[in-house]
């Protein structure tokens, strides 16, 4: 045993960057809702950026340690505490046999990302170690953590190589308001000149009901040109969907693989970073980008983890 | 290329949508793009996902961006006219009608003001084409289905609907893949699992492919839940005559 689960945590499930090849047959491709803050922890361990590792939401759990090991936590804060002394978040922490780590209670953000050295043993399903609950695969059992459960490392570094490198500034800030680009289509041609301009202009506030599914959003009704229905088709990680109510909602990592709602456009994977940390009452806008300058920083975050990456071999 | 458009789904996907429609033939073109694209092998395109009247295509920026990638697309659309989709696999799908493997049997009959027989008959006589797989693991949208024995969804929709279960949703039918909540008057169930993430093959049915629904006993479905169980069932197919 590495690590038992005293408490689970509201919800607390292993997932690495998703489930790819399977949308076809309707399968969520899942996954983390916050890959940046994912692939930083994995990056500073030396994992794969895409190793499997718990995503904690809003409360986080009690874990005992049964096996030491190097950890990193990233993403929001949720009040990490391993024996009673604040755990450092963005550096490697060397975790010991017999440790406990609780989290008292969310700072900032809505999710963390606790990665582990060699990542978690946890079986492959068509590819992926994430949990898709609403398919009952991958993670543990398909569901996810709950009291009594034990994980395993899969191969636990305990001496690794000059830990204290391996530590950059804190990568997730809080925001009063969200600025997510968005990159428009794909039937943005359903919607009024107004509708469009709404859309852009306009603060919305993320509801209650978010989850890894999706996001809705309160605030102004954004305005149709016809109806709110299309002949169903696919559904990409942050597409932006307006029923007939004309109250968005955000796609996000559990997202059915199809969909018959007008999606006005996309937010652009660069921005991903804050659509996974957002929670109910935090303010949203909409900042239109081209799809070239969406290419373009996400190809600059994928040079910034490059560098991370060399910097530690 | 008449109607195709080029549609942006953000920046590491897109969609090319065929046409405004449900029908056998927008549907087709999707297949044989689909076809083209993947004999095509352009290097950056991580998955395609068809749909009703579009594919969707998931591509890496860091390998292809988006204009090389629609140029690309517009040559293959350009070139390809249609490829040929193979003659469609029909699967044969066993199912034990009526009885409490299908409650709503008897409504369906009243509804459409015939016999059960009949309902089996018109049912199991069509080769259903499955347009696309989506909604949950394994879901398949059917389409042909008579409207003879169209049925309304259920006003209270059920809990717990058991994985298997055949039913009509209208002019729709279809099979639930897991267990779930649902309101189609349920007709049948078959013991073949449309998903089981354990398998080889996760989700037996593809889109392009046509589903069969063959009528069998009691005796005869419980033999085959055996195979299923035993992992040794393998669905019978046959390959459908052309119209």
């Amino acid at each position: 045993m590495s690590i038992r689960v005293i408490q689970p945590g509201v919800l607390t499930t292993v997932q690495d960057l998703g489930r790819f090849g399977f949308q076809q047959y309707g399968v969520p491709v899942s996954g983390a809702m916050d890959p940046r803050s994912l692939k930083l922890a994995n990056l500073l361990l030396g994992n794969d950026p895409g190793e499997a590792a718990l995503e904690i939401t809003v409360t986080g759990p009690q874990l005992i340690f049964g096996e030491a090991n190097y950890a990193v936590l990233t993403g929001g804060d949720l009040g990490a505490e391993l024996d009673g002394k604040p755990m450092p978040r963005y550096q490697a922490v060397k975790i010991e046999a017999g440790q406990t780590l609780r989290f008292l209670g969310l700072r900032n953000g809505c999710r963390a990302y606790l990665a582990f050295a060699g990542g978690l043993d946890v079986p492959l399903v068509m590819g992926s170690r994430s949990t898709c609950m609403k398919a009952k695969i991958g993670g543990i059992k398909g569901r996810k953590l709950e009291a009594g459960d034990e994980l395993r490392f899969r191969a636990p570094q305990p001496d690794l190589p000059f830990p204290e490198r391996r530590r950059i500034g804190t990568d997730f800030v809080p925001q009063k308001q969200y600025e997510l680009h968005a990159v428009l289509g794909p039937q943005d041609d359903h919607f009024t000149e107004a509708g469009l301009r709404t859309f852009f202009s306009e603060v919305y506030t993320v509801s209650a009901d978010f989850d890894r599914m999706g996001c809705r959003l309160d605030g102004p009704p954004i305005e149709h040109k016809g109806g709110a229905d299309i002949i169903s088709d696919g559904i990409a990680f942050g597409a932006v969907q307006i029923p007939s109510s004309g109250k968005p909602i955000i796609m996000t990592a559990d997202r059915q693989t199809t969909g018959g709602y007008t999606k006005i456009a996309t937010v652009c994977s660069a921005d991903f970073r804050f659509l996974g940390q957002l929670k109910g009452g935090d303010k949203v806008n909409f900042i239109p980008i081209s799809v070239e300058q969406a290419q373009n920083v996400l190809l600059l975050e994928r040079q910034y983890f490059r560098m991370i990456r060399d910097f530690l071999r | 290329m008449n109607n195709v458009r080029i549609l942006l789904t953000g920046d590491c996907s897109l969609s090319v949508e065929f046409g405004n429609e449900i029908s056998e033939a927008v549907n087709r073109r999707v297949r044989s793009f689909r076809a083209a694209l993947e004999n095509a092998a352009i290097p950056g395109i991580t998955e395609t996902v068809p749909t009703y009247r579009s594919l969707m295509v998931h591509y890496d920026p860091a390998v292809i961006r988006y204009d090389p990638l629609r140029d690309e697309l517009e040559k293959l659309l350009g070139d390809s006219g249609d490829a040929p989709v193979p003659p469609g696999l029909v699967l044969e799908i066993p199912v034990l009608y009526g009885g409490e493997a299908g409650p709503d049997l008897p409504f369906v009959a009243e509804h459409a003001g015939i016999n059960e027989d009949q309902v089996v008959r018109i049912h199991s006589s069509a080769e259903y084409l499955i347009y696309m797989l989506g909604f949950t693991p394994g879901f398949t949208y059917l389409g042909g289905m008579s409207e003879r024995i169209a049925a309304p969804r259920l006003a209270q929709p059920r809990l717990r609907i058991p994985s298997g279960s055949v039913g009509i949703a209208g002019t729709q039918t279809g099979i639930y893949p897991v267990d779930s909540p649902g309101g189609w008057q349920l007709i049948g169930r078959t013991p073949v699992k449309m998903y089981d993430p354990e398998r080889e093959k996760p989700i037996l049915p593809e889109a392009g492919q046509y589903i069969q629904f063959i009528p069998v006993a009691q005796k005869e479905y419980d033999a085959i839940l055996r195979e299923v169980e035993a992992g040794t069932y393998a669905v019978r197919t046959h390959v459908r005559k052309e119209d």
